[in-house]
């Protein structure tokens, strides 16, 4: 889950990570008052949007950002007056960066914030390494530019260091990243203060991703966040109600949120065949088969769907309701492994609710496992116009073709031909020696299977592979095909 | 021979007396796993009768389950939150295997499990995974018991339905399943492609191996930099996610494409780089699988 950087800056203050004076405000009257209070030269006035690249942005009239407004949704005023004209232009509007994708997010609150005199900006980020099981920080001294960037420019600008979530981040890790981005004994001993708040800000939070870009030295060496940027572990947040609390329903999907409601995963994507199936593997290699066998149809996936593990009449039901609301929809598929829940329920459970929510656009059904032949039956006697598939890659070209004569039946032009994804299927002619000799598993064991498993007429390409494997280097490596 | 679990497997569960405890241990016992009982913290003492008869010791800690019962392995359905203590416990009363099948454990419990687990002679399978199957002999887990057939693959897969696509297309293409083993959808997980492929090498009766993959990290590259240097078996590969937006988790909390790290496409590329046999889509597992051993 995301939030926003006046939530995140509430966490913040709570932890001990320095941060400017500032309020979050939904008017531009109360944008002029807290400029006031803070009474300083300089306020900054931030539209909150769950979006990075905030400043460079570029503020619109409209969600499809067609009527623009001004440059940047992130702005210095000098006056409580100034502050007012510019939350004025601010709220209501809509923001598209460079993270918000095509279309742009309504700005409906501002964080008014002091200034400050900026020696050096900083970048300091934690995230999960997942490999490692322990949270990392990264450290460059590039900070407020775009940080991909800086990591495919001059990689050597960005330091790092794991730290163990029991202890939390080390003083002296911290030390060490601040002396190695050069800065001074005074500003070391600030930057150690803030990096190991932000290290206990991430740990008591469950947060997965905490971004602070920048991070800055003011001209009195003080060490402030001037951004925030935190996500975190939903798996995490029963036991932090209070950040769950900052959930920002005009930032999510509705389609998302409804269907977390119903302890089901769903995405929006952007084709015109809607998917429902069980498990999260499947469902994301559905999607991916509807975009390789429709793209002659000119489909592809409308969204990712997981109804879980038991895909209930009930499930199903509310599963359809979300999908249909996508008007871009044009076919919906079906895709069911019957495991512990065999085909036959499952079919009755589809149909049900096919009858309940009379089912406006053709509907395709992929069952596999247990009772196949049994649910196919149920489906093809029960008088529904619902199209059954025999396997995945017959699905999605029924799904496909469905999706087209429904929009010629409408009068509609079918989609053209999309072009077809790059090849994924791969043999290799001849399997590749193995690199190095064997050094995790005895040459005794792995010599067995060739051995037991092979009385090869011709030498398969893994047989060729197995018994090159037998023969471990010695000494000087020796080639197979070259030896005297 | 098969890999972790068999005949000999001693199984307990931990959350026995709940629904879904109850429901798959009755599934275990069907299957004809060799189960000793269970545990619930508070009902020890009580005894539970599985659907087809029979009755089972329920214990207060995983720790007698071990003294009195000779538990070897602990499948493990504790609802989120108390789930990591309950895979600390069964490291610390020694149970060799553990297979944690609950989803939904905050990674931050996490990490205390990877690092006891450094330090133990325990295995664990999970979290939020299916389970481990060794056909006719031992199943731990949720898996369909019924789909499975004894033979010659073996299966590692992160997801639960495209591993019984596997199964399922292994067992119509008449080769079968050694051993199969969920590796789970979570980013910090106990067992992970590289051990599973180490002890698919090392089992003689595993022929060919399936991997199945999918979006988030780089475990299925490591694991052909690892296919690459120690492993002589034919590999049958897929990744699910090419079509998964970044930044979105799709389903899994380990399914997220962060930055340009975790992309379907840069898994297919270490897999080609491996000479791991790719199938274009599940659909193609079957057929991929033939090719790859050989009668096809």
């Amino acid at each position: 889950m995301k939030i926003h950087e006046y939530q995140g800056k509430q966490l913040f203050r709570t932890y001990g990570v320095p941060v400017l004076r500032g309020e979050a405000v939904t008017t531009a009257a109360d944008a002029e008052r807290v400029a006031r209070e803070l009474g300083s030269p300089v306020v900054v006035v931030k539209s909150q949007i769950h979006a990075g690249g905030r400043g460079k942005g570029t503020v619109y009239a409209d969600a499809a950002a067609t009527v623009k407004v001004l440059d940047g949704g992130v702005k210095v005023v000098r006056s409580p007056a100034d502050a007012r004209a510019i939350a004025d232009k601010l709220l209501g509007n809509f923001l598209k960066t460079i993270q918000t994708g095509d279309s742009a997010k309504q700005v409906k609150t501002l964080y008014i914030e002091d200034g400050c005199q900026i020696a050096k900006e900083l970048y300091v980020s934690i995230l999960l390494d997942r490999t490692a099981a322990a949270p990392v920080l990264i450290v460059s001294s590039e900070g407020g530019m775009d940080i991909e960037e800086v990591a495919h420019r001059a990689p050597e600008k960005i330091l790092q260091t794991h730290f163990d979530p029991q202890q939390g981040i080390g003083a002296y890790q911290a030390r060490r990243l601040g002396y190695e981005i050069g800065l001074t004994p005074p500003q070391v001993a600030n930057f150690v203060k803030a990096v190991q708040a932000l290290g206990r800000t991430f740990l008591a939070t469950d947060a997965d991703m905490l971004e602070v870009n920048p991070l800055v030295v003011t001209a009195g060496d003080e060490v402030v966040a001037l951004d925030c940027k935190m996500s975190f572990d939903d798996n995490a947040l029963f036991r932090h109600p209070e950040i769950a609390a900052f959930l920002d329903a005009n930032e999510e999907d509705a389609a998302e949120l409804e269907a977390k409601s119903h302890d089901m995963a769903f995405v929006k994507l952007t084709g015109n065949i809607g998917c429902m199936v069980n498990g999260a593997g499947l469902a994301m290699a559905t999607m991916d088969a509807i975009a390789l066998y429709g793209a002659s149809e000119g489909a592809f996936p409308a969204n990712f769907l997981d109804v879980g593990g038991g895909a209930t009449a009930e499930k199903v039901t509310t599963a359809f309701k979300i999908i249909l609301k996508d008007a871009a929809v044009e076919a919906i598929l079906v895709n069911i492994f019957g495991g512990i829940m065999k085909c036959d329920t499952i079919a009755t459970g589809v149909l049900t609710a096919v009858r309940d929510v009379g089912l406006d656009r053709p509907l395709v059904v992929r069952l596999e496992g247990t009772n196949v032949a049994q649910g196919k039956k149920l489906i093809a006697d029960s008088g529904l116009p619902v199209i059954a598939a025999d396997g995945l890659k017959d699905g999605c070209m029924k799904a496909a073709q469905a999706a087209n004569a429904y929009r010629i039946g409408r009068g509609l032009p079918p989609h053209p031909a999309l072009p077809t994804p790059p090849a994924i299927a791969y043999i290799p002619r001849r399997r590749p020696a193995l690199a190095k000799a064997r050094s995790q598993a005895g040459p005794a064991k792995a010599a067995k299977p060739a051995k037991t498993h092979k009385p090869a007429k011709r030498a398969t390409a893994p047989a060729r592979r197995a018994r090159s494997a037998t023969r471990p280097a010695s000494g000087k490596a020796k080639r197979p095909g070259k030896r005297r | 021979m098969a890999v972790l679990v068999n005949k000999k497997t001693r199984l307990i569960c931990q959350g026995i007396t709940g629904k879904v405890g109850t429901f798959h241990s009755n599934g275990a016992i069907t299957y004809g796993t060799t189960f000793v009982g269970g545990v619930t913290p508070g009902k020890g003492g009580q005894t539970w009768v599985a659907e087809k008869g029979g009755t089972y010791p329920v214990w207060n800690t995983v720790a007698e389950a071990v003294k009195q019962g000779g538990a070897s392995a602990s499948m493990i359905f504790v609802p989120p939150p108390g789930a990591a203590d309950a895979i600390l416990e069964a490291i610390d009363a020694g149970v060799p295997l553990i297979v944690a099948i609950t989803e939904g454990i905050p990674a931050r419990d996490m990490y205390a499990v990877k690092s006891r687990l450094a330090q133990s002679n325990s295995r664990l399978v999970g979290p939020n995974c299916p389970g481990v199957i060794t056909p006719d002999e031992c199943k731990i887990g949720i898996m369909p018991g019924y789909i499975h057939k004894r033979g010659t693959t073996g299966i590692v897969s992160r997801s639960g339905t495209l591993t019984y696509e596997a199964v399922f297309q292994s067992t119509a293409a008449g080769l079968g399943q050694s051993t199969c083993i969920g590796i789970g959808g979570d980013p910090i997980k106990g067992t992970d492609f590289i051990d599973a492929l180490r002890l698919f090498q090392d089992d003689p009766e595993t022929e060919q191996i399936i991997m199945i993959g999918e979006i988030g990290g780089d475990s299925e590259e490591r694991a052909c930099a690892f296919i690459k240097t120690s492993v002589t078996k034919p590999v049958v590969g897929f990744i699910a996610g090419s079509r998964a937006p970044k930044g979105k988790r799709m389903g899994h909390a380990g399914a997220i494409v962060s930055g340009n790290t975790g992309t379907a496409e840069a898994k297919f590329a270490a897999m080609r780089s491996a000479g791991v046999f790719i199938a274009e889509s599940p659909a193609t597992l079957g057929d991929t699988l033939l090719i790859a051993a050989g009668k096809r």
